[in-house]
């Protein structure tokens, strides 16, 4: 009897293979060798990484840029450890993905087995939810109720550890379809009396700003964006993962808003007499000193997850559904406000604080970026890792399409950047698609050069390398009297030798005339991936910048003359 | 060999109700139904202990229906983070409800087993003690006796608070226990 029926493993994988899975990013080891045995006889097809990390966040830049969970495959222990990082990127910014962990057999869980660690105990504090399967037969229902949490409501990853008796051993149990989870609520269509407060509060403003988050990137909700921006006349700003939501391009977006946004982003935040939250938190990048922030404006917050009203800012009115169908409910019910002196003065800033750069004095990152803007149009997705070349490209790179833009805002992880664009590469093959990293975060997951070069994923990663840390650098310049401390790169390898000797195409700029002719060889190239070197100049700042901690009356828009104070904000 | 007699056989005339307003502000009562499933206590835990929230009492006992749990955490803290906090526990996929019985109408309860030394002259004034709150002796030792006394977690509070502190060699309380009063169920 027991011959004909399918190991835990092969359960598990013909699960995976019921949920559409595509694509499994992994590396093996002793627990899970049954579940990469089963995946041999499977149409999934594994992408061997070289670094757990890796795996985690190609699994998350897939999921990013198709709207359908990644899929992580670990081994336990240190297999199973090296995931946390990635854990933590995808849950703070709400990405689905699954990461099945291999775990020593149960009759050893708790007694410090080989590459034993306390997978589900380490990963808590980082997951949506998570499982310790100690018999086959939860198999099918565990794997149905891990990909309904993490694709629904406000996504997340979800984690479940296997323990190698369980994958190895016979599963009884047949497929699962329905769902049973009585604390797990999907708010979908809003409240309608707080639909129709909004749509008073809205249609009464005279200085409306919608501010656009990662829930509408998530919910497609763009579209509904523009069609209330255009009939409220207001202006739009979005986060750094709110872009491409709502196309940048639009006369009535202003760009991203906070630290780092446009000037004229912050400056209609901060005169605002309404601002909507559409799928955003309020973070402390986005508010500055919260006491100071929007006073007296009126505040809507559109949220998929209840638990984000009230936790930073305290909204007149709290929308708990999907941005996009809560919007749906709204736009009929508001009336054009009388928006035209604030449409003026918006204007009017952008015109007087444009973003600019020196365009003397060698190779600017921001000149590379506004180029590969030109180049790319928007049509590119672009995943960027984390430091000032993100900010750059933030400002520079408008975002016009939806799911086009990847890059780790909650975690702020180095190293996301390149195995993220490798990961949208293989699920959305036919478009062009760009890392833009630093030198230091390149260095953290480099080693998936070999995973891009063996898929010859025609993925362009473009290394802006001033062999500094610089975004640190930066605050030290600011805040700490230049006493630079660790982020002086000195020891950088040879990007285009290192490129080479994973058999990957490598260019180099190094002049600001060979930027456009290089930048459009390389977008052109589509054997394989390539690197492309951009050798800038070491010490650039990044501005606007709004110091930690400080009101966004406190932005800082050129380089300040003197010093200034230590910012009193997180980080 | 002692023996406890089970708490639902006691006369109901010995339980003590508190009500919302007589209890200390900050102190606050959080019942949770949850699936009993693995992991789900640290899960809760997890949402205090984020921000170094201290858990002054927690209760966890099956629930009514099969499957489920019912928690009782008291802890202290500031209302409005509080509030946040029981939204973060809603969310739990685990937790099916979590409510604040704070400012509800509710009854509550505790247990508290005092071990208490007594020998000689002793023993008649702590016999008076517990006989005043409704204690009931549980074991009768040479040199000691348990007490057994529940109700309101001030009466077991005014009730310790009469011991000499070197007396009392052992104490167990339950925790609080909270139940929304008539229909309402939570």
């Amino acid at each position: 009897m027991e011959a004909t029926l399918p190991t835990g493993a092969e359960k598990l994988i013909q699960c995976l293979e019921r949920e559409g899975v595509e694509y499994i990013f992994g590396y093996s080891g002793g627990a899970a060798m049954p579940i990469f045995d089963a995946l041999v006889d499977s149409d999934i097809k594994l992408i061997l990484v070289r670094h757990e990390q890796g795996a985690t966040h190609m699994a998350d830049g897939y999921a990013r840029a198709t709207g359908k969970p990644g899929v992580v495959l670990v081994t336990s222990g240190p297999g199973a450890t090296n995931t946390v990082t990635g854990l933590l990127t995808s849950h703070m910014d709400s990405v689905p993905v699954i990461v099945l962990t291999g775990q020593t057999i149960t009759s050893i869980l708790g007694k410090d087995g080989f590459q034993e660690a306390d997978v589900t105990g380490i990963t808590y504090p980082v997951v949506k939810h998570s499982y310790l399967l100690k018999d086959a037969t939860d198999i099918p229902r565990a794997t149905r109720e891990a990909f309904h949490i993490a694709t629904t409501g406000r996504p997340g990853p979800v984690l479940i550890d296997l323990p190698k008796d369980v994958t190895q051993g016979p599963c009884e149990a047949s497929f699962v379809d329905d769902i049973d989870l009585p604390g797990y609520a999907v708010p979908s269509h809003g409240d309608d009396d707080a639909i129709r407060q909004a749509a008073e509060i809205l249609t009464a403003s005279r200085r409306p700003v919608l501010y656009v988050g990662h829930g509408a990137v998530i919910s497609n909700a763009g579209k509904a964006v523009i069609r209330l921006a255009e009939k409220l006349r207001a202006p739009i700003v979005n986060t750094l993962l709110g872009k491409g939501a709502a196309d940048e391009t639009h006369p009535l977006h202003l760009g991203m808003l906070g630290m780092h946004g446009t000037a004229y982003a912050n400056k209609a935040v901060d005169n605002c007499d309404c601002i909507m939250a559409i799928g955003a938190r309020w973070d402390d990048r986005i508010t500055g000193k919260l006491d100071e922030f929007c006073l007296g404006a009126s505040k809507i917050h559109i949220d998929i997850d209840p638990a984000e009203f009230g936790k930073m800012v305290d909204p007149d009115v709290a929308i708990a559904g999907d941005a996009r169908l809560v919007l749906d409910e709204l736009i009929p019910q508001i009336q054009p406000a009388d928006t035209h002196e604030w449409l003026d003065q918006c204007n009017t800033w952008r015109q007087r604080y444009p973003l600019k750069y020196a365009k003397q004095g060698g190779l600017r990152t921001q000149h590379v970026l506004d180029r590969l803007n030109a180049l790319t149009e928007g049509q590119a997705i672009i995943a960027t890792d984390v430091g000032q070349h993100q900010m750059w490209a933030a400002q520079f790179c408008l975002s016009t399409t939806n799911r086009h833009w990847l890059s780790s805002g909650g975690a702020g992880t180095m190293g996301f950047g390149f195995p993220a664009s490798l990961g949208a590469q293989f699920g959305c093959p036919d478009k062009k698609v760009w890392a833009i990293v630093g030198d230091g975060g390149f260095q953290m997951t480099q080693a998936e050069l070999a995973t891009a070069a063996i898929h010859k994923l025609p993925t362009k990663c473009l290394i802006i390398n001033n062999n500094f840390l610089g975004m640190v650098r930066q605050w030290q310049e600011l805040f700490f009297e230049n006493r630079l401390s660790g982020v002086d790169l000195i020891g950088n390898p040879d990007f285009v030798k290192l490129a080479q000797a994973y058999g990957v195409k490598a260019f180099r700029i190094r002049r600001p005339a060979d930027v456009d002719r290089i930048l459009a060889e390389a977008h052109e190239y589509d054997e394989g991936p390539c690197v492309v070197v951009a050798e800038v100049v070491k010490e650039d700042n990044v501005y606007p910048m709004i110091p930690s901690g400080a009101p966004l009356s406190g932005m800082i828009i050129e380089k300040p003359k003197g010093p200034l104070a230590k910012p009193t904000g997180s980080t | 060999m002692s023996s406890v007699t089970p708490l639902e056989s006691a006369p109901s005339t010995i339980s003590q109700s508190s009500r919302s307003t007589e209890v200390d502000k900050n102190l606050h009562s959080i019942a949770l139904l949850v699936r009993n499933a693995p992991g789900v206590l640290v899960r809760v835990a997890m949402v205090f202990s984020r921000r170094a929230y201290n858990i002054e009492s927690l209760v966890v006992s099956p629930g009514a229906r099969e499957g489920f749990s019912r928690m009782t955490v008291t802890c202290s803290g500031d209302p409005s983070i509080l509030e946040q906090m029981i939204k973060q526990l809603t969310k739990l996929v685990d937790v099916v409800h979590a409510f604040d019985h704070t400012s509800s109408d509710h009854f509550e309860t505790e247990i508290a087993l005092i071990k208490v030394l007594c020998s000689g002259d002793r023993r008649r004034e702590v016999l008076e003690i517990a006989e005043h709150f409704n204690a009931k002796v549980v074991d009768y030792a040479a040199e000691s006796l348990i007490l057994r006394v529940y109700g309101g977690s001030d009466k077991l509070d005014a009730m310790i608070s009469l011991f000499e502190e070197d007396d009392v060699l052992e104490l167990v309380r339950s925790g609080k226990i909270v139940m929304a009063r008539a229909l309402e169920v939570t």
